[in-house]
This record gives structure tokens, C-alpha cells and sequence, in this order.
């Protein structure tokens, strides 16, 4: 049997279009990865231009690090900030989602789609000013502790804006525990908190996690809400500082820039290893049709 | 406030199986219950009560109503005042009804802010983080495993990362002298972001959002029935024809969902300010940027509180069209 015309001309048709697939592919693929070779190479640079090049290999440049007043301090406030804020997240929503889901509360749906509403819609850009005023307001005649240039403020802030998605996503893991066990440890008298603490919080241990982690990436990469409330620079966190580094000195050092954005990367990467591999990054299912 | 458009959609308001669960809850023997309770402890195997579930809810409540509430309803007072952030005006601000509006409204440099949000908007996420998330999840749904894993990688560390390490890298990579970019293109010399501002900006979010739009259509893709495929393949369709006809009339709410929610998350976005702060002059100001310099930089506080109100509509609108949609999904 010979092969027609056709089917070679179609065979060579369908070559070159999968050669043109992948090289479109290829393409797109060095688009993405373009701006993150820097990320890598200059941090170990002996010494770093904006250039992507092969670095003389060296880890001087973490030294930079220590030389710099506020680098560790800022890292160190990042990490105040996320965790803070969790805390806040994670406890106010884990209250919030198991009395709803417990209890029938008369508009409790319509509470729940309005602060949804809420959340998606009041975003940095729409409430600056506000948040602004309403911080510099609360320093000057509740207690400066809770005004401008303070922590405790921005993780407030955060927690208000990050609370509504934390209990939706929370409520969703409750509805799922069997109302069983704590129907038994009632019985042996443990109050509602403690059943929440002891029986609950175990068995929606993934949910929690979830949502902490997710509290953690936002506040950590988050720079509009502490860029206005914290003006000290030894308050601010990382995210505050690298703009600093790159804008008001004169000659930026991208010895320490490119060290500082490396390492202030690490963690948001690090979690994005641990979610994908334990979990699958994706949407599963998530998405109704 | 956060970040939000890093959440995982949470997808709606999902009644889930407490509706379900609460009629097969059993009573409670020996707890006497008042009548007008008995209706709530259906539901309340732990003897919560409505009172104590209300002091369970309210830390959370405060929260957002201090933080999120408040702060949209105080706009409307703020927009309605010359406050000023210093000086005598700060002091003691005065009423001036809806004058802010009008003179926003009057203000060239609104509508200069306004239109440069719509071709930023309108080309870096309907158009480019659409249309690439959405080529990107349809040719690579059949690729081998390692490719796909690979470029989803990349995809997804471009949105992973901190706004200002991303900033930064682009900075670095459009440099007027080392960048990579000028190197690769044999521009040497040639400014980005003072040259060509907004396409600069446009290319740059395309690059930061399109994991977005990726995950999202790779979900919606999984949805079409793999034998309608089948039978377009069998029956000769070309690869147009397939989307059109078979894959679009599935992934068509997927498709409006997307656009409005990043179409929410673009409009709001900061990060540009940390590639341009807005410059130069006024050439990539726009609107969450144009806040940020009316309102902190120049201090004019009720000014922008009246343009801030104005966002907030244009959020509440598109939010309202994005939950309506998830509704009619669901009813369906």
C-alpha cells in the first residue's frame, strides 16, 4: 500500500504545526521565567549588575544583609505581622463559622453574602483614605499603641479584610464534622467552647491550616496597608523596606537588593512547595458548573 | 487592606450540608427545652443558644465592621468634607456638600487616571490574562506531564511572589542599561517606563496575573464531556470550530466569572504603583495610584475620600454582577 500525496502533505502539515506549537510554547515559557533568572543568579553575583549573567559564585552578598540596620529587623516584622494577623484570622473565624454553622441564626445567609460583597469590594485602593484617617484617629485620642506606626493596627486592618473569605472557606470544613461527637461530649457536661477547642478544632485542623497559611501569604507580600499605617522605618516590614531599598538611596545596592528579594521570597515559595505537593494546586472541584 | 485577589474563591455562598444535616439531629433527653427554643435546638446539637452564638460571632464582626464596614461608610462623610491631611483644614473641616464631586468630575486629571485604568484593565487583564490563561489551559491540557508541570510553574510563581520582589525584578529587567530586555531586543539604552509607561505596565500584569485565568480555565476545561470532543474530531471539526461550538457553550460562565473578577482585582490594583509611582508626570496614573498621590502625597483628604466613593460603586457594581452570576449558576 503506498501513502497518497495527501496524507504526506497532511503528515508534514500536522509536523510543522506541532513544531510551531511547541516553540510558541517554548516562547511563552521564557516570557515567565524571563524576570525570575534575575531572582537567582545576582543574589550569588560577586558583583551584581541588572544583567543576568553566570555569577562568580559567592554568598558575600548575604553578608550585605547584616550590614543593613533594617533588613533583619524588617523580616522580623513581616513575620510578626503574618503571624499576628493569622492569629486574629484564624481564631476570630473559627468562632464565627462554627456558631453558623451550628446555629440557625434569622439572616445568617444574608449575612454571609453581605460580607462577601464587603470583602471583595472594600479593597486597599477603595479604602486608604479611610483606613488612613480612621488609624490616625484612633492614635490620637484612643491610645497611640493603636494609631500611626503601629503593628497591632495593621494587623487589625488585615484581620477585617481577610475575616469575611476566612469563615467562608472555614464554614465549609465545619458543616462537614458530624454533629455526633459533640452531641456525646455534651452529654458529659464540656461547654461549647471547650467542645469547639477540643473536638471541633482537631477534626477541621486541615481547614484551619488553610486558612492560615493563606492569612500568612497575603500579609506577607501585602504593601499598601502597612505602606500607609507604618511610617517608622524599624516598624516596617519587608515588603516597605524593599521599596525603600531600591528608591531613596542613590545608587541602589543590588548586592542587597537582590539578596533581601531572594530571601524574602523563601518562605512564600517555600509554602507554595509544601500546598503543591500535599495538596494539588489547583481548583478541585471548586468551581460549580 | 489584603490582597484579596490572592484568595482561593471561595465560590459563593454555599449552603453545604448544614441544611441537610440539621433534620436528622436528635434530641436531647433530659435538657428541658422552652418552647420558643425548640425550633432552634433542631439545629443546635451543642446547647449553643442564639445568645452565646452571637458572642461567638461578634469578635469577628467587630473586626469587620471597624476595619471594612466603618471605613466604606465613613467615604461618604469624607467625600462630603474639605478635610486635608495638614494644616488649618485638618483642624477644623468644613461641609462642603457634594462640591468634591463636582469638581472631580470637572477634573482633567480624573478622567486621565479613569481612561488609563480602562486600557490597563481592558488590555492586561480581559484581553491578555484571559486570552493567554485561557490558550495556555487549552493547548496544554493534552501536553506531556513535565511541560505542563513546568510552565504552570513559572505561571504561578509570577502570582506567588511579593508585589515588591516582582516590582523590583521587572525593574531590573527593563534597566535602561543592564536590563535583560534591552540586551535581548538590541535596544540598548532604551528607557521602559519612562518611553512606553502604560504598555509597560500592560505587559507586566499579563505576566503577574495570568495564573489566575490559567488555573481557572484548566478546572473549566476539565468540565467538557471528553466524548463531544470525540464526536467533533470524528466529525472533522477544525480546531476554531471545536471552541466555538463544543468547548465555549461549557466554559461560558467560567468565562464571565474570570473576567469579572479580575477585572475587580485590576481595576484595584496597587502594584503598579511600585514600577512607576504614576510617571512620568501623569503618564501611568492610574486610578488606585491617582488615590494613593491625591490623598497621602498631596493630603487632600476629602477630595479623594469623593473619588474613593466612586471606586467603591464601580467595586459594589462589578461584585454584584460577579454574585449574580454565581446565583444563577447555581440555580441552574
Amino acid at each position: 500500500m503506498t501513502i497518497s500525496d495527501d496524507d504526506a502533505r497532511r503528515a508534514a502539515w500536522r509536523m510543522a504545526a506541532r513544531i510551531g506549537f511547541y516553540a510558541l510554547t517554548c516562547l511563552i515559557a521564557v516570557f515567565f521565567a524571563l524576570p525570575l533568572l534575575w531572582l537567582v543568579t545576582a543574589p550569588f553575583d560577586a558583583s551584581p549588575t541588572y544583567a543576568v549573567d553566570v555569577p562568580e559564585a559567592t554568598l558575600d552578598n548575604f553578608a550585605e544583609i547584616n550590614a543593613n540596620p533594617y533588613a533583619w529587623g524588617s523580616m522580623f516584622n513581616s513575620i510578626v505581622l503574618s503571624i499576628g494577623t493569622a492569629l486574629f484570622v484564624v481564631v476570630g473565624a473559627a468562632l464565627a463559622a462554627y456558631a453558623l454553622s451550628r446555629v440557625r441564626m434569622p439572616g445568617r445567609d444574608a449575612l454571609l453574602y453581605v460580607l462577601l460583597l464587603l470583602s471583595s469590594v472594600v479593597t486597599g485602593t477603595a479604602a486608604m483614605v479611610p483606613l488612613f484617617l480612621l488609624v490616625s484617629e484612633i492614635g490620637d485620642s484612643v491610645h497611640p499603641a493603636l494609631g500611626i506606626d503601629s503593628s497591632f493596627a495593621v494587623m487589625l486592618v488585615m484581620a477585617g479584610g481577610l475575616l469575611p473569605a476566612g469563615i467562608f472557606m472555614l464554614k465549609d470544613f465545619v458543616d462537614t464534622v458530624p454533629r455526633s461527637y459533640e452531641e456525646s461530649a455534651r452529654v458529659f457536661g464540656a461547654s461549647p467552647l471547650r467542645i469547639l477547642k477540643d473536638i471541633v478544632a482537631p477534626l477541621i485542623a486541615p481547614g484551619l491550616a488553610t486558612i492560615a497559611v493563606w492569612t500568612v501569604v497575603n500579609v506577607w507580600g501585602n504593601f499598601l496597608v502597612p505602606f500607609i499605617l507604618l511610617r517608622d522605618p524599624g516598624k516596617q516590614p519587608a515588603a516597605v523596606l524593599m521599596r525603600t531599598l531600591y528608591t531613596e538611596s542613590g545608587q541602589p545596592n543590588l548586592a542587597l537588593l537582590s539578596t533581601f528579594s531572594l530571601l524574602y521570597s523563601l518562605p512564600v515559595i517555600a509554602m507554595y512547595l509544601y500546598v503543591s505537593r500535599k495538596y494539588g494546586f489547583r481548583f478541585h472541584g471548586g468551581i460549580k458548573s | 487592606m489584603p490582597n484579596t485577589s490572592r484568595h482561593s474563591d471561595p465560590s459563593g455562598v454555599n449552603d453545604g450540608p448544614a441544611a441537610g444535616a440539621a433534620a436528622g439531629t436528635s434530641h436531647h433527653g433530659a435538657v428541658a427545652v422552652d418552647p420558643p427554643l425548640a425550633a432552634a435546638a433542631a439545629t443546635d446539637v451543642v446547647g449553643l443558644g442564639r445568645a452565646r452564638a452571637f458572642a461567638f460571632v461578634a469578635p469577628a464582626l467587630l473586626l469587620i465592621g471597624v476595619f471594612l464596614l466603618f471605613p466604606a461608610l465613613w467615604t461618604l462623610y469624607i467625600g462630603a468634607t474639605d478635610y486635608e491631611r495638614t494644616g488649618p483644614k485638618h483642624v477644623s473641616p468644613s461641609f462642603v456638600g457634594v462640591g468634591n464631586y463636582t469638581d472631580v468630575l470637572a477634573d482633567p486629571s480624573f478622567y486621565n487616571s479613569l481612561w488609563l485604568s480602562l486600557l490597563f484593565v481592558g488590555f492586561s487583564a480581559v484581553i491578555g490574562q484571559n486570552g493567554l490563561g485561557f490558550a495556555l489551559a487549552w493547548s496544554l491540557r493534552n501536553v506531556a506531564g513535565w511541560v505542563r508541570r513546568t510552565v504552570e510553574t513559572l505561571v504561578l510563581f509570577a502570582w506567588i511572589l511579593p508585589g515588591s520582589v516582582v516590582a523590583f525584578l521587572w525593574i531590573a529587567m527593563l534597566d535602561r542599561d543592564g536590563g535583560t530586555v534591552n540586551a535581548l531586543l538590541g535596544t540598548p539604552g532604551l528607557a521602559w517606563f519612562v518611553d512606553y509607561p502604560m504598555a509597560s505596565l500592560i505587559i507586566f500584569n499579563i505576566w503577574r496575573g495570568t495564573a489566575f485565568s490559567l488555573m481557572l480555565y484548566g478546572a473549566a476545561l476539565s468540565s467538557v464531556p471528553p466524548s463531544q470532543l470525540e464526536t467533533a474530531r470524528l466529525a472533522g471539526a477544525s480546531g476554531l470550530q471545536t471552541l466555538r461550538d463544543v468547548v465555549f457553550p461549557h466554559i461560558r460562565g467560567h468565562a464571565l466569572t474570570n473576567t469579572l473578577l479580575i477585572t475587580l482585582w485590576t481595576f484595584n490594583d496597587f502594584t503598579p504603583f511600585l514600577l512607576t509611582a504614576g510617571g512620568p508626570g501623569d503618564d501611568s496614573e492610574i486610578v488606585s495610584v491617582y488615590v494613593y498621590n491625591t490623598a497621602i502625597r498631596d493630603g487632600r483628604l476629602g477630595y479623594s475620600g469623593a473619588i474613593s466613593l466612586l471606586i467603591l460603586v464601580a467595586n459594589v457594581v462589578l461584585a454584584l454582577l460577579y454574585l449574580r452570576m454565581l446565583r444563577k449558576r447555581s440555580v441552574s
